[in-house]
């Protein structure tokens, strides 16, 4: 473990990704007390402020401050990811260890649901998910996080191929361990890197595919301050008032990043090959 | 009679994030030719390290510092460059590695493979290296070796495979033939099998060869001379029987003592602990730590390879006074 | 550990029997070609007879693929055995279900080839030995004392306990193996070339303390190994195995002083012994195993050997006991007085 923390820490981009969401992070539970306005104070007398001493980084066309707009914008982008990634992993990663350890029919059954679910582009999914069950933060939390089910479901049941015949779960089956503690003690801690990193990329993605429906008008309700939703709004105002699409698009864009590196990051330092050349 | 090779004060290092690893730590021996010598240790003793920058195979990364020189009939193998060495690697110099599944290429059939040797280092027609092919196959011992070189390795089993591969080495008659425990993946037939076949080929292609390996038995089987390797050190060397006889080095005789003998039921000695840590080696003998026999000098210096009787050389403390 | 010898023939009654195995085969089919229209049976195990008496050290060495590891793991009934009879202490293993099984598994247990595999890197080595006991519900209220005290018993100490695999040499892990295999009390012990991978001075080691063990909780252990020496050095009696039957099984000294089926002559013919002085031009057996899948018609062996006749080509010999307490399947001695085992 100190040995993955050092690794992980010399890794400076992967580093600054975590240091980027730890500040998101922050922004996202302390919003009330960090952003300098009410998010959803309209204020006449400031339409479309341009970015200046009062208003950071500008208002809207119903002069809300956008700053913090953003800042509780980021709740509702970690939030989303939080749940929809926490569904998929748990319900994923079951069915993958499930599969890969049980092998035959079920196998057979668990992984063609999954190439079903893979056949379509994931968010012509999401987007049709969204359209039958209807607009609402939950629905959306659902939808994301069904369409990314089968990512799990295939990384955890391809580790758990490759450490199936090891001769640790042998020894466990010799000692007489039931399937289901080995499930949990034997395989799941050993598949555990992997799944890390899928995670991290997963919370990448989830954000986006929050931002993208909810531009699209298939995301969360209307009123609340996402990202998306404020991206949509603005790209109406793109040309007198650039400020209010392109601060929340940075927001996302950077959160997104900071994700993707982060599993990068931890990707290398999770791997045990490499690990193993550093003893 | 002058020797085919000498090394001299070879040292191998690697760099790593830990610190110099000495693998191979300022060794010197000799062969001559059609002599068999057997470099003989524990895994990491750096007895495949050896070997490997004999051949020119380590020293081009960064991280792998070379010292010493490796005398082949005279030149110096390690101040050579890449372009020299493919020269002298599989026509003057060959090797058989450990594993015959891996070392032959799975979509070329076999007999062109070794064909292929020859017209790399011989100015020699396609037809000729062909027929030298199969001449050399059915010397290792492959029946039908017409028709089996027209295989491919996969139809050939693990002991057929090995046999292949000696084939390819010695297709050149080098003047060395360096293998790295060839038989540790056969079974014990098949090793006998392999083990006398090299025997024999050395007496007909005048070949010498220096046998890496961890087993005794195989030493005692093929062997001439035997160097014991511990820690990157040469701790003993001395003809074959003489070594079996009066082993003098505590870790040789530490060895000995560790195997079961066929038919005896002889209670085994095992060497306690175990080998150190080559990232943080002690001062003095890398041994000390498990010998029976440990001197207070043997904690100060390393003791250097010398010689104690005819033809006998140890490093070791306790034969220092007896010069 | 030789005087032992004497109680293991056959005359013994059944009750010095733990293990009794009949006629256990295991073969494995794979279906292959166009719409696995074909069928391949590779017959792994191929007709065991032979028990294991309380107390004793049963080696067996063969050749790879000559199924003595499969045997091994037939015998803790890891996999399941295509055919034949199964009996431990008088319970018929191939009777139990899944969950009478598992009661039964601390009473049998391995220890494996690799040690760098065979430990779960994410497990501290206290947990991993604990895990038999947590398993089966064994010493409660002492568990960490006893974990403790096994630990100390195979030589590593206490204080590293919470220290994982990766931590540990491979003689090291070995020793955490064995002190898990230990942790169930169990009464058999199956261990599979437990020091094939280890060096020369740890297999030392090793082998010292599975002899030590065996000694002292009065364990009866199957020894399975590649390396015949190894095998002679451990057990009271070794039987051969040859393309997944058992060709010979007698007492060790026996064996090597008196081998009968040709096969393991060749075999103690080919050890490469550790004295020069002993270097002959032995006459080495020829060929090598054959396939499996394809095994010859009559004798395994028939291919390979050098005292082979018509009848070795044609009819299998039956495994029977040549001398009391000495089996052999072979032609050449089945001129000599039948006596069947039990």
């Amino acid at each position: 473990m100190r040995e993955f923390c050092y690794r992980f820490y010399k890794n400076k981009l992967a580093f600054l990704g975590f240091i980027i969401l730890f500040i998101f992070l922050v922004m996202a539970i302390f919003a009330p007390y960090l952003a300098p306005y009410d998010p959803f104070q309209m204020d006449p007398q400031a339409m479309l402020q341009p970015p200046g001493a009062d208003h950071l980084f500008g208002t809207d066309q119903f002069g809300r401050d956008i700053l913090s707009r953003i800042i509780f914008g980021s709740r509702i982008s970690f939030k989303v990811g939080l749940i929809s990634v926490g569904l998929s992993l748990i319900v994923g990663v079951s069915m993958g260890i499930v599969a890969g350890y049980y092998g035959g029919w079920l196998d057979n059954l668990i992984s063609r649901i999954m190439d079903v679910m893979f056949s379509f582009p994931q968010i012509f999914l999401a987007l049709v998910i969204m359209a039958v069950l209807g607009t609402s933060s939950t629905n959306l939390m659902l939808a994301i996080g069904l369409v990314y089910i089968p990512i799990f479901g295939r990384i955890a049941r391809a580790s758990v191929l490759s450490i199936k015949d090891s001769l640790y779960i042998e020894a466990a089956n010799s000692i007489g361990v039931s399937n289901l503690i080995i499930m949990l003690r034997h395989i799941l801690p050993n598949i555990m890197a992997p799944i890390i990193v899928q995670t991290t990329l997963s919370f990448g993605f989830a954000i986006r595919a929050e931002a993208a429906l909810s531009f699209l008008g298939l995301g969360v309700e209307a009123d609340i301050p996402s990202w998306g939703i404020m991206l949509n709004q603005g790209k109406d105002w793109m040309e007198m008032a650039w400020w209010n699409a392109v601060f929340p698009g940075l927001s996302a864009t950077l959160a997104i990043l900071s994700f993707n590196i982060l599993g990068d990051g931890l990707r290398d330092a999770l791997d045990p090959r490499l690990r193993n050349e550093g003893e | 009679m002058r020797n085919l090779l000498e090394v001299n004060n070879l040292t191998t290092y690697f760099k790593s994030n830990k610190g110099l690893i000495k693998a191979v730590d300022g060794i010197n021996f000799t062969v001559s030719s059609r002599e068999i010598l057997a470099i003989v240790g524990e895994s990491g003793c750096g007895k495949s390290v050896t070997a490997k920058t004999i051949l020119g195979l380590i020293g081009q990364k960064k991280n792998e510092i070379i010292g010493g020189e490796v005398l082949f009939k005279g030149e110096n193998l390690l101040t050579k460059n890449y372009r020299e060495m493919q020269q002298i690697r599989g026509k003057e110099i060959s090797t058989v590695f450990q594993d015959p599944m891996t070392s032959l290429n799975p979509l070329h059939k076999v007999g062109q493979q070794i064909a292929e040797v020859l017209t790399i280092h011989e100015q020699i027609s396609r037809q000729a290296a062909r027929k030298q092919a199969i001449n050399i196959l059915t010397k290792v011992g492959i029946p039908s070796a017409a028709s089996r070189a027209e295989q491919y390795p996969h139809q050939f089993s693990g002991g057929m495979r090995q046999r292949a591969i000696i084939a390819m080495a010695l297709v050149c008659r080098p003047d060395l033939l360096i293998a790295d425990e060839p038989t540790t993946a056969l079974d014990v037939t098949i090793q006998a099998q392999i083990l006398d076949l090299l025997q024999d080929l050395r007496h007909e292609l005048k070949t010498a060869i220096i046998m890496i390996t961890h087993d005794l038995g195989v030493v005692a089987e093929i062997s001439d001379t035997v160097a014991v390797m511990y820690a990157g050190h040469l701790v003993e060397k001395a003809p074959v029987k003489l070594l079996f006889a009066e082993a003098r080095h505590p870790y040789t005789k530490g060895l000995l003592n560790s195997i079961p003998r066929p038919g005896s039921r002889k209670k085994l000695e095992p060497i306690p602990g175990q080998p150190p840590d080559l990232h943080n080696l002690k001062t003095g003998c890398n041994f000390a730590d498990r010998c029976p026999s440990v001197m207070a000098k043997c904690r100060q210096q390393s003791p250097l390879l010398k010689k104690i009787a005819p033809d006998h050389q140890a490093a070791c403390w306790l034969y220092e006074e007896e010069r | 550990m030789l005087t032992t010898n004497n109680n293991l023939s056959s005359q013994n009654k059944d009750s010095k029997v733990l293990l009794k195995i009949r006629n256990l085969k295991k073969h494995f089919i794979s279906k292959k070609g166009l719409f696995f229209s074909k069928e391949e049976r590779v017959k792994a195990v191929d007709g065991l007879n032979f028990n294991i008496y309380r107390g004793e050290t049963l080696g067996i060495v063969g050749e790879s693929g000559c199924g003595k590891s499969t045997t091994g793991r037939l015998l803790l009934r890891l996999i399941k055995a295509t055919a034949g009879q199964l009996e431990f202490d008088g319970v018929n293993l191939m009777d139990l279900n899944k969950k009478e099984l598992t009661a039964m598994r601390h009473r049998f247990q391995m220890i494996f080839q690799d040690p760098f595999a065979s430990l779960n890197p994410r497990l501290k080595i206290k947990k991993i030995v604990a895990e038999p006991m947590l398993t089966h519900q064994l010493h409660k209220a002492d568990r960490a004392d006893r974990v403790k005290a096994l630990l100390e018993e195979v030589g590593i100490s206490s204080s590293y306990l919470n220290r994982y695999p990766h931590e540990f040499s491979g003689g090291q892990r070995q020793r955490i193996g064995i002190a898990r295999a230990l942790a169930a009390e169990p009464e058999f012990i199956v261990a599979d070339e437990p020091v094939a991978a280890l060096d020369v001075s740890i297999q030392a080691q090793i082998l010292n303390l599975l002899n030590k063990l065996q000694a002292e909780l009065g364990l009866t252990m199957l020894f399975i190994a590649h390396d015949l020496s190894v095998v002679q050095y451990i057990s009271d009696r070794i039987g051969v195995m040859y393309l997944g039957k058992m060709v010979e099984l007698t007492n060790s000294d026996q064996l090597y002083q008196q081998p009968l089926h040709p096969y393991t002559k060749a075999l103690l013919a080919a050890i490469p012994v550790p004295d020069p002085e002993l270097r002959t031009n032995k006459n080495h057996l020829a060929g090598e195993v054959p396939s499996p899948l394809n095994p010859p018609r009559g004798c395994n062996f028939n291919t390979r050997c050098p005292a082979a006749f018509a009848k070795c080509r044609e009819i299998e010999p039956e495994f029977k006991e040549i001398k009391p307490g000495h089996f052999c399947a072979c032609h050449l001695y089945s001129r000599e007085e039948k006596t069947n085992e039990n």
